[in-house]
């Protein structure tokens, strides 16, 4: 594995003030930088899961995902592969339309699964959910015709079959 | 309801409330200094079973339950207030953290409508110390202190022990407490290692039987453990020299023939010698720590590497060994003695006898007092029996190597951290823990300076201390580097102004005792170990002394250094 590769972090933590705060400062003092966080409360509002992703050295990770575990409030940290999950991420992506290029604008979108949320007469906002891959191609794609802003929510993922994550 | 389970009682407060948790783990003392945030917390001390220990600065609180938590194994508490009360505990804190230590600091705070309001004396005192705690609470609900404080010691002394804080914002301390006093813990992310894999203590077993030079390396973790007499069994057993960190030391008898002593940085030169020839060296709660191994890719080349440790995040951290099993020192020692048998090291032990006579732990009369004399002549004035503590330097590790000591309990060092300004604080707290017990702190005269004001703490409480103030009148450690790798520019390491130790003392109605000259030492120390009160004993030893072995930072201990070099050195590239 390179220091490059992107490595995606599945953790169970207690649903309290101050565990985003414990958790990053972990990956901080190694000088890992946290490229997306994703925080939602799970079905049991006592507990919450962090996906995050990031980038560097996989020994260096190890050492983070052991040091994650040991926090009190953390319950479970592992790291995940797509082989055995599924992962999804939703953009929101604001495109510059002028009339000659709205069809075509419509069409990537309609072929990409994205949706038009917000319309007017010289921008649309499309919602795009699917992988990180995904959007990065819808992402590439709309900067021809004008990409003004895009918003990622990060990566999630859940493992396949009967394990929980 | 049983009877035993007591009535929420309306009239309570959250700090009572919290006493009483306190008392129901057998807390003794508590070690702090009050200010306004932390007055309800004091006021329901007042007529506690727990006796208030009033220090004269945050830090030394800290030290002092950190040291008494050392001597006795239990854990520590201390009490500061907000702000300034707070931050001045830190230092403890990171100290108690970096070795392991099982101390609850609970923190007075402003009121939580305040909070982060910049209040007066208010710091957020959970957010500064998250990185050197093991766990840290603020308490939002005043009916959550029973639980909590159940918590914080359960977490503070299971598995590897750490220091707890609880920042007590004031109108929980000083609200009603209407809850039960018989909470349950809710810690699900919380687990700790217990017996260690079995088929791999096993597989360790035969490793050890096919090895011709083991060498077993005892850390902290050992000593916490109370792993002693089983590693003492085991040694025996297998007839294996034993070589202990600094923190390591009593984890097996020093005096006992098998020992090699200290390794590392200023290690014995037969430790290092083992370690540059040994076979196998098997850890057992050690972190291999950069003081011992200097520099990974050169350290015990060829050996097998057996890592044993009860927390999973050392594994893979430093060396990558060939073996490793998580759990308790003292559960895998115990299975480990099952399944060893005697091994032929006679060529092996023959052979680390031959660098114990031609490299032993030496010094000279020759240019006067030396801090080896003091040392070496209040170890055999106290048999060898004394519980020591010391600050951090030179002193420090002449202390480890010429004070031996044989029970892990005995030894009370600031290693991971290094923190000058421990050692006195922590013997006065190590004496609360064993009364009647002789304790000595070996201090620097730059360390003691910078808690001295808890001499004060020590008289008024007639704890039997005894400081033994190591002055050379130097930041000595830092002096020697300068002298070895830096042409001898000493910058900022003269002590000029150093008090009369003997008259600061006496200033505080404590005893002061001076030696200056070689043949006074002993009956002076003689004296001062019988005088049944607190007492200062001023050592002056000759200025320039350095430490010696050594391995610079960085190297491995093929690079050691056993004599003054008469070279000049390059510069050390390790840490520190």
């Amino acid at each position: 594995m390179k220091s490059t590769d992107i490595h995606t972090l599945s953790i169970l933590v207690a649903n309290k003030p101050g565990v985003l705060v414990r958790v990053a400062l972990v990956f901080a003092r190694r000088g890992y930088n946290i490229d997306s966080l994703v925080v939602s409360p799970v079905h049991n509002p006592k507990f919450s899961r962090m996906t995050i992703t990031a980038k560097g050295d996989p020994t260096i990770l190890e050492q983070i995902i052991k040091q994650v575990n040991k926090l009190i409030d953390v319950i479970h940290a592992s790291e995940h592969d797509t082989s055995n999950a599924v992962d999804r991420e939703l953009s929101l992506l604001k495109v510059k339309v002028t009339p000659s290029y709205r069809t075509i604008i419509l069409k990537h979108a309609k072929e990409q699964h994205a949706k038009v949320v917000d319309e007017t007469d010289r921008l649309m906002i499309l919602a795009h959910t699917g992988s990180t891959e995904e959007l990065n191609a819808l992402e590439t794609l709309m900067t021809r015709y004008g990409l003004i802003e895009v918003v990622r929510t990060g990566k999630l993922l859940m493992l396949k079959g009967k394990e929980t994550t | 309801m049983s009877k035993k389970t007591p009535k929420s009682n309306a009239t309570m407060t959250g700090a009572e409330a919290l006493i009483k948790g306190l008392e129901a783990h057998g807390v003794q003392y508590i070690f702090g200094l009050p200010g306004g945030a932390a007055i309800p917390l004091f006021d329901a001390l007042y007529g506690s079973k727990i006796k208030t220990i009033l220090v004269r600065h945050e830090q030394g609180a800290t030290h002092m339950a950190d040291g008494y938590a050392r001597a006795t194994g239990k854990v520590g508490v201390a009490l500061v207030t907000s702000g300034p009360g707070a931050t001045n505990a830190v230092t403890g804190i990171m100290t108690a953290m970096m070795d392991s230590i099982p101390i609850v600091v609970l923190c007075g705070q402003t009121i939580s409508p305040m909070l982060g309001k910049d209040a007066f004396q208010e710091a957020d005192i959970s957010g500064i110390t998250m990185p050197v705690v093991k766990h840290s609470y603020l308490v939002k609900e005043i009916n959550s202190i029973p639980r909590i404080i159940k918590e914080a010691f359960h977490i503070a002394s299971t598995g590897r022990p750490g220091p707890v804080l609880i920042d007590l914002p004031k109108d929980m301390t000083a609200g009603a407490f209407t809850g039960s006093l018989d909470a349950e813990m809710d810690l699900p992310g919380y687990s700790f290692p217990g017996k260690g894999n079995k088929t791999d203590i096993v597989k360790l077993a035969k490793m050890f039987k096919q090895s011709k030079k083991p060498l077993l390396l005892i850390g902290h973790g050992a000593v916490i453990a109370g792993a002693d007499n089983i590693i003492k069994a085991l040694a025996e057993k297998m007839r294996c020299p034993v070589t202990m960190t600094l923190l390591g030391k009593g984890g097996f008898p020093e005096s006992h023939p098998l020992s090699l002593g200290m390794l590392g940085m200023h290690g014995t030169a037969y430790a290092n010698k083992a370690l540059t020839s040994c076979d196998l060296i098997c850890s057992i709660g050690c972190r291999w720590d950069d003081r011992i191994n200097g520099n990974n890719d050169e350290f015990c080349i060829g050996a097998k590497k057996i890592h044993i440790d009860i927390d999973p995040a050392e594994i893979n951290k430093i060396v990558k060994p060939d073996l490793s099993i998580i759990g308790d020192a003292k559960m895998i020692a115990e299975e480990l003695l099952k399944h060893v048998s005697p091994l032929n090291t006679a060529d092996w032990l023959k052979e680390l006898e031959f660098y114990k006579q031609e490299f032993p732990l030496h010094y000279s009369d020759a240019e006067g007092l030396t801090a080896q004399r003091v040392i070496d002549d209040l170890y055999h004035v106290t048999k060898g029996k004394a519980v020591v503590t010391t600050d951090v330097g030179q002193h420090q590790m002449w202390a480890a190597q010429f004070y031996k000591t044989d029970r892990g309990v005995n030894w009370i060092s600031s290693g991971g951290a290094g923190t000058m300004g421990f050692g006195f604080p922590s013997a006065i707290g190590a004496q609360f823990g064993r009364p009647g017990e002789l304790v000595v702190a070996i201090v620097g005269d730059g360390g003691f300076q910078m808690t001295l004001c808890e001499l004060a703490t020590a008289a008024v409480n007639k704890q039997p201390v005894k400081v033994v103030v190591i002055d050379n009148k130097y930041l000595g450690m830092v002096r020697q580097w300068q002298e070895l790798f830096f042409d001898n520019r000493l910058s900022g390491v003269d002590l000029k102004g150093n008090p009369d130790f003997v008259k600061l003392a006496e200033a505080y109605g404590i005893k002061g005792f001076h030696i200056s000259k070689v043949d006074e030492c002993k009956s002076v120390l003689e004296q001062a170990m019988k005088h049944p009160g607190p007492a200062l004993i001023h050592a002056e030893v000759i200025k320039e002394g350095n430490v010696f072995p050594m391995v610079p930072a960085g190297k491995s201990a093929y690079h050691m250094i056993i004599e003054a070099p008469k070279t000049k050195m390059e510069k050390p590239t390790g840490s520190t």
